[in-house]
């Protein structure tokens, strides 16, 4: 698993797995725990994740050092996360989230910015197209510039190249939100118009 | 004492009692008898005595046979008295506990008090002589029983009229002891409002109640079973007593707190004092309310309470806060420590070694590991790195 992932330091310090009293040392240490959590999640292409799993997921269990962050700890680290966006219950009783690194309204700008720059407004994109399509090239890397097939202008590759199909949906959601676009059904799923 | 006639005890029509007095003694001039203790009524027409252990056996004098009456104070190991003289007994006298005696007068002895009243009223009907003017039947003069103690009856009728006298004896003592008891309670519920208030009064200090006063009722109120009053509201205050003993205690503590560093658990301060005063030891009630007022006293030592709840005597020279930054060192120095390593390293108890490092955590310099190996207090990196 996380071969290139480079852990922060407070993983390999023992009072990171101690939920802390005193409120300020805890305001810190959550930060660190929710940063965490988006950076693991973000390498390891995980979008979402039930509670049992990240209990015994070395995010949260760090077999070497033999420290174990409590499941009640967990919580208020994924309650942070939900407060800040980047975290949705999947269900009622909190037993599986959706973990977004990005928060759907960051998303949504970067996919809308990308639309308007390729001058694509008034075009309609299936969601695969969106995230897999050939304009969409190159999971994962940064932008690199890409020749298009539309008008032969530099496109830099955007971030949002395969994303998973909740977050984007979101995104989309929120773009929606502000008029900026909407979902709409096509022949063989979703799609989404650009205004 | 041939003047005296057995009698039922039952008062007659127009007979009214006007006192009775338990415990008396009756002496045949001045010589004891056996009929020691008693219960002495005063009727309008007689003197009677009734036996207390033995209610059949009761007799009475009639009132027109005292000629005067006398007081006698009471002495050590004697009861007051009062001497009856009396008039020779009627030749038609009825039966009674003596045939013959030598002596005119009589003394009543009231071994349970009384006297007073029963002389003053004595003296009334002796003045009034009521008995002349509402004469009581010839008849009723006679005695139920010949002999004090025993029904004459003979057969079943006899036993069967024995068992009920014994019952409606039984029945007339129960209720004679619960008349006690009941007064008894109604006396008690006055002394419980009666406390009360006063009680009431000097938590809200009104009134005038000097503060020697309020101490002894305190302790009244204490031997009765009654709370202290006076608690927590008012240590601030305080009272004299802890005035001087939070001064007596500086004396005692100032260099055993040297020798420990400036800081001493309460539970240790407890066992130091008493173990120095040998006899009338504290009470922790005591050295704590005496404690609360040092640092009111301006004494050189002060109370601290720890969030914990723990408590601790410092010399005003220490400085806890100061010594937050040396504790923080030497976790630095040793990476972690748990309150057990500290106390060790440092020469303190455990206790205050675990306190200490409490406070340095709320005070942000360190931070814990708690986990089944222990609690473990490390250099909270959290402020400091990144």
């Amino acid at each position: 698993m996380a071969m290139s992932f480079e852990w922060p330091w407070q993983y390999r310090f023992p009072p990171f797995f101690t939920l802390q009293p005193n409120m300020d040392t805890r305001q810190k240490q959550l930060a660190a725990w929710c940063s965490l959590v988006l950076s693991f999640c973000r390498l390891h292409k995980q979008s979402s994740m039930t509670v049992m799993e990240a209990q015994e997921s070395p995010l949260f269990n760090n077999v070497k050092l033999q420290r174990k962050l409590p499941v009640e700890s967990i919580q208020i680290v994924l309650e942070e996360l939900r407060k800040k966006g980047n975290l949705e219950w999947l269900d009622k009783n909190k037993s599986s989230f959706l973990i977004m690194w990005r928060r759907p309204e960051e998303w949504g700008k970067l996919i809308y910015q990308w639309v308007s720059r390729s001058g694509q407004n008034n075009s309609v994109f299936t969601l695969y197209e969106l995230t897999c399509g050939e304009d969409t090239e190159d999971e994962g890397s940064p932008k690199v510039p890409v020749s298009t097939r539309k008008e032969g202008c530099l496109l830099f590759l955007p971030e949002f190249h395969g994303l998973d199909e909740a977050t984007l949906l979101r995104a989309l959601q929120a773009l929606q939100q502000e008029h900026k676009a909407e979902i709409i059904t096509v022949s063989d799923g979703r799609g989404v118009k650009f205004f | 004492m041939d003047r005296f006639v057995w009698t039922s005890g039952l008062l007659e029509i127009n007979e009214t009692l006007v006192i009775q007095q338990r415990g008396v003694r009756i002496y045949d001039g001045e010589e004891k008898i056996k009929f020691d203790a008693g219960t002495l009524l005063l009727s309008t027409h007689r003197l009677i005595w009734r036996d207390q252990k033995n209610h059949e056996c009761c007799m009475a004098i009639p009132l027109s046979l005292v000629v005067f009456i006398e007081e006698q104070a009471a002495g050590i190991g004697k009861s007051a008295k009062i001497v009856v003289h009396l008039y020779p007994a009627p030749p038609n006298k009825e039966p009674g506990p003596f045939q013959n005696s030598k002596n005119s007068y009589i003394k009543l002895s009231f071994k349970e008090h009384g006297q007073i009243e029963f002389y003053r009223r004595l003296s009334e009907e002796m003045t009034q002589r009521r008995w002349e003017n509402v004469p009581v039947s010839q008849s009723l003069q006679t005695n139920r029983g010949p002999q004090p103690g025993r029904i004459r009856a003979v057969g079943i009728v006899g036993i069967e009229r024995k068992l009920e006298e014994k019952r409606k004896e039984t029945d007339k003592n129960i209720s004679e002891a619960f008349e006690d008891l009941s007064k008894l309670m109604v006396k008690a519920k006055e002394m419980v409002e009666l406390s009360k208030s006063i009680a009431n009064k000097i938590r809200d200090k009104q009134g005038d109640i000097t503060e020697d006063e309020t101490i002894r009722f305190k302790s009244y109120l204490l031997s009765m079973g009654i709370a202290n009053p006076v608690t927590r509201e008012t240590y601030g205050s305080g009272t004299q007593y802890h005035m001087q003993l939070a001064k007596q205690l500086v004396g005692i503590l100032q260099v055993p707190l040297e020798e420990r560093g400036g800081i001493m658990s309460l539970t240790e301060v407890y066992c130091l004092v008493n173990r120095a005063r040998g006899m009338e030891l504290l009470s922790p009630e005591d050295l704590v309310n005496a404690c609360k007022m040092l640092e009111a006293l301006k004494l050189p030592l002060r109370l601290r309470v720890f969030d914990s709840g723990v408590m601790v005597i410092e010399l005003q020279s220490h400085k806890e806060e100061e010594m937050l930054a040396s504790a923080l060192e030497t976790v630095s120095e040793k990476g972690s420590l748990t309150s057990e390593e500290f106390a060790k390293l440092v020469g303190m108890s455990v206790l205050l070694a675990k306190e200490r490092l409490l406070l340095a955590e709320k005070m942000g310099h360190l931070c814990r590991d708690d986990s089944v190996e222990g609690l473990r207090f490390y250099p909270n990196l959290f402020m400091t790195q990144n």
